[in-house]
């Protein structure tokens, strides 16, 4: 156990300098440069080329990416070019309010799916099934913002008993809806694969009570692909984050990312990005653990 | 058979959709940048969806609107498909350091949330509808990858491949007559996912300014036009959102359908 951990943790050194590689260039490869967008155009040429030695916009791009790596390795991603505060600093104050929307989320995402993918499973077909299945097909083809505006539309613009902006209830309920969908099926899915494992009916069959078969012979088996699912769904809780943040005016790291785009503020992005990225392999690694735990046979497969 | 009606009707959606929009010069009332009202107007008998808030026809717009989507979505799903193919086609083959350095580059790609790459290269670039499907397709390749590799995977040990070689085939030859008609039926699944996924991201990156820019219409930027006028003129965001879950969810139904014709297995122990 122990050594699979650190093979994992040592997978991770490689993917996070993929990624600040590919990142890095991503925004600075771009043509035109920051500084037309920040400083008055009509500038002293001097006073700029000062201005850029400052930001290090005046060495070779690999120097830029070696400086920028050296001092993130110290937690320091730089300052804000809009702000002037340390980026950390900045995403420090966002941070709590996307993590209580996401982890809300979350919770509020397991605490349903696992009720209705098993009794979907179990009752086959049912009214219930039947109706969760289009629920699930509606929400995995529904756009997120759209839901988050008709949403707005309805209990904000109509029916005034939510504000729009400003209040959890709204974007919490559409990233719901929005992750809920998929992972209800993938349950559903699991559990049905289960209920058809010989062992089952070998439970059935030694007059195990229906109630003990369902909830701890199956559900624990089916609860496996549905802990994958949830490590792999995280860039997308993420990204739903940047669309629902900036819909809802929630003031956390995702709306701070678009509008850190939108202004090429090149370390913040940088910054938000590393974070997500370390946010999402932590969680993927997690489920892979938890996966382990639960499942000794991953643990002994080669690589 | 129950899964199979639905991705009928789905594929007769479909059909009907692309009829509309490869039609739409015919059948659209109004010109789509034609101002027909008075700001913006409720759905009538002159206009069907309403106007919006210029007093454009609403049902033209999202005649026109459906080529710009429906196109957007299938280029960036060819381009995935493409580069998805090739990447899993090639690692799955070849195995070895290949297969990892291409598997590394396909981890570091899952590991961001696409929709900020995305639109961190769309800022870059001149946001017009020909980077945004270039950007969606460079963003979404990586789980027809996967696939592909996992297909070919088990292909590459079944024994025709070793025939084919022991009759001297070449490697592409091999790959692309041999192993790759036979891995065809789970990338036809991820195509149709893919285009309901590539709509989707069109839409969002509309809606935020950073994709199809205006005077042209696509569903995603009339429903960030439709944005500010929610109390006043809500038919602008309803109608162009059930369009885009329309589209997208016939997508669904037709790739759920395909999925269940290949494997038997699963309409048994699946529903």
């Amino acid at each position: 156990m122990r050594k699979f951990v650190l093979n994992r943790l040592l997978q991770i050194i490689p993917l996070l300098l993929g990624i600040s590689l590919l990142s890095f260039l991503v925004t600075r490869l771009a043509p035109g440069d920051p500084t037309a967008l920040f400083i008055d155009p009509n500038i002293d040429p001097l006073e700029l080329a000062r201005v850029r030695a400052n930001w290090g916009l005046d060495q070779p791009i690999f120097i830029q990416y070696l400086v920028w790596l050296k001092n993130a390795l110290l937690l320091d991603f730089g300052r804000s070019y809009t702000t002037g505060l340390p980026v950390i600093t900045e995403i420090g104050e966002r941070l709590p309010m996307t993590l209580l929307l996401m982890i809300s989320s979350f919770i509020l995402t397991l605490l349903i799916t696992i009720p209705v993918g098993v009794i979907s499973a179990v009752k086959k077909n049912s009214w219930f099934d039947n109706l969760f299945t289009f629920i699930s097909f509606a929400g995995m083809a529904i756009p997120t913002f759209w839901l988050g505006l008709m949403l707005m539309l309805v209990f904000s613009v109509k029916l005034h008993w939510l504000p729009a902006v400003g209040n959890l209830a709204l974007p919490l309920i559409t990233m719901t809806i929005g992750s809920l969908a998929g992972l209800t099926r993938y349950q559903r899915g699991a559990m049905l694969e289960v209920l058809n494992q010989e062992y089952i009916r070998v439970a059935r069959a030694k007059g195990l009570p229906e109630r003990v078969v369902i909830f701890k012979h199956a559900l624990r088996n089916a609860l496996l692909p549905t802990i994958t699912i949830l490590g792999l769904s995280l860039p997308d809780l993420f990204g739903g984050a940047f669309v629902i943040e900036t819909i809802f005016a929630w003031p956390g790291m995702g709306r701070l990312g678009v509008q850190a785009i939108f202004q090429r503020n090149y370390p913040t992005i940088m910054g938000i990005v590393m974070l997500s990225a370390i946010l999402i392999i932590v969680g993927n690694l997690l489920a892979d653990i938890a996966y382990a735990i639960v499942d000794p046979r991953i643990r002994y497969e080669k690589k | 058979m129950r899964r199979n009606k639905a991705a009928i009707f789905g594929l007769a959606i479909m059909a009907i959709f692309l009829g509309l929009a490869i039609f739409a010069p015919v059948i659209a009332p109004y010109s789509p940048d034609e101002i027909s009202s008075a700001g913006a107007s409720p759905p009538s008998w002159q206009h069907l969806f309403g106007t919006d808030d210029l007093g454009r026809d609403v049902l033209s717009r999202s005649l026109y609107g459906a080529r710009i989507s429906l196109s957007v979505g299938a280029v960036a799903v060819v381009i995935a498909l493409l580069l998805g193919t090739l990447a899993g086609a090639v690692a799955g083959y070849y195995g070895g350091w290949v297969d990892g350095s291409i598997m590394r580059a396909v981890d570091v790609m899952f590991a961001f949330p696409s929709i900020f790459l995305i639109l961190a290269i769309q800022a870059m670039l001149t946001p017009n509808i020909y980077n945004v499907m270039f950007v969606i397709g460079l963003t979404s390749w990586m789980g027809v990858a996967r696939l592909v590799r996992g297909e070919f995977l088990r292909i590459r040990q079944l024994q025709y491949v070793e025939a084919a070689r022991a009759i001297g085939c070449g490697d592409l030859r091999i790959i692309f007559r041999h192993m790759l008609p036979n891995a065809q039926g789970p990338i036809i699944v991820a195509a149709t996912l893919g285009m309901a996924g590539a709509i989707l991201t069109e839409s969002a990156l509309s809606f935020l300014g950073m994709g199809v820019q205006p005077p042209m219409s696509s569903w995603g930027n009339m429903l960030m036009d439709s944005q500010a006028y929610m109390r006043d003129a809500p038919w602008m965001s309803i109608i162009p959102g059930l369009l885009i879950m329309v589209t997208v969810l016939s997508l669904y139904f037709i790739g759920e359908g395909v999925r269940e014709t290949l494997s038997p297995k699963e309409r048994h122990a699946g529903s």
